[in-house]
């Protein structure tokens, strides 16, 4: 392994995770409005008010966030987010983050482990898995991207822009779906066609960190 | 007095939580502590953590808290305010899979007569079955 995973990790605790909180940040802010209507056409609207929330609370821990070692800013955003998302994706997003900060604690860990803990915890969390039409539609293609592209040894941009597309075909795989979790399955086949906003706010925040990485990685 | 199991109401509206907490009082009378909560924090729709934590926090006891939840983020969001309990109090609270309304009242009705926590959740999700 994995020059990969070594050059991020060694990153962690520096600036770089400022740039990835104001990425994240930026990402929520610049499209609540859209998550807002992608979820008043399947779910109860409030996705992009509640993830705008969120990252409000983020926002305004940020400078704090930004000097932890990386572990300790996962588990802390995670903790943010349960108390200030509200809906079901308080808790999904902040297990995800929280799973991530205890993996990431641990010697040694890297961070095809650090992802694939936090996505299982967002499984459990969840009771759900992929093809359910959910964030996990796009969590699970980007988590096991990122695993080939270790196996694969590949260069850190080639990796990136794996999972970047990772994402968005995971994002895109939701339209066709029926939704059988959440508020959207209320609707059976009339969720069919329309993307899942959790899958949405989840590609928002790959790309929108994949590209904070891309700008910082020669 | 004697203790008994007390019940949380979670809402994605706080005025069916406010609702269903009133017809418990009315069966249920004073013996059986309980607390609603329902809404996001600008007073719209929805439920959040921390509001159901603080429910869970003024009523708990030693025969434990039986938790209605109406739907979605009501329940994933109540297992997660469980899990921020202390260790000890985790296992003594649980969420009943059953309607918020007229679960709160079944539960409350069989807690007013002493059962325990169990049969409380029971008599909650099987009435409905």
């Amino acid at each position: 392994m994995i020059a990969t995973q070594e050059a991020f990790v060694a990153q962690a605790p520096d600036p770089l995770l400022a740039r990835l909180l104001d990425a994240a940040i930026e990402a929520i802010g610049t499209n609540a409005d859209l998550l807002g209507d992608l979820d008043r056409a399947i779910g109860d609207g409030d996705h992009g008010l509640n993830m705008l929330r969120g990252f409000a609370a983020v926002a305004g821990q940020r400078d704090d966030l930004a000097v932890l070692p990386l572990a300790a800013a996962l588990d802390a955003m995670g903790k943010l987010l349960v108390m200030n998302v509200g809906g079901a994706s308080g808790p999904l997003y902040g297990s995800l983050l929280i799973a991530m900060g205890k993996a990431a604690a641990r010697d040694g860990a890297s961070v095809a482990t650090i992802l694939e803990e936090g996505v299982a915890a967002v499984k459990r969390r969840g009771k759900s898995d992929r093809g359910e039409k959910t964030m996990l539609d796009v969590l699970v293609p980007v988590q096991l991207a990122w695993a080939q592209s270790c196996r694969e040894g590949l260069a850190p941009r080639d990796a990136l822009e794996r999972l970047r597309r990772a994402a968005k075909e995971g994002l895109d795989s939701t339209r066709p779906l029926m939704a059988t979790k959440g508020r959207a399955s209320f609707l059976r086949e009339r969720s069919i066609g329309h993307l899942d906003p959790g899958a949405f706010s989840s590609f928002l925040l790959v790309d929108a960190t994949c590209r904070a990485f891309l700008e910082v990685e020669p | 007095m004697t203790e008994r199991v007390s019940i949380v109401i979670v809402s994605h509206s706080a005025d069916v939580a406010r609702g269903a907490a009133a017809m418990v009082r009315q069966m249920a009378g004073k013996e059986v502590k309980v607390a609603h909560c329902g809404g996001n924090p600008e007073g719209g729709l929805g439920t959040n953590v921390a509001a159901i934590k603080k429910c869970i926090e003024q009523v708990y006891g030693p025969r434990g808290v039986a938790i209605l939840v109406d739907m979605g983020g009501a329940e994933t969001n109540s297992e997660m305010a469980i899990e921020m309990l202390p260790r000890e109090w985790k296992t003594n609270v649980v969420i009943c899979r059953a309607p918020v309304v007229e679960g709160a009242v079944m539960a409350a009705a069989e807690a007013s007569g002493g059962s325990s926590l169990q049969k409380v959740r029971a008599t909650a999700e099987e009435y409905f079955r």
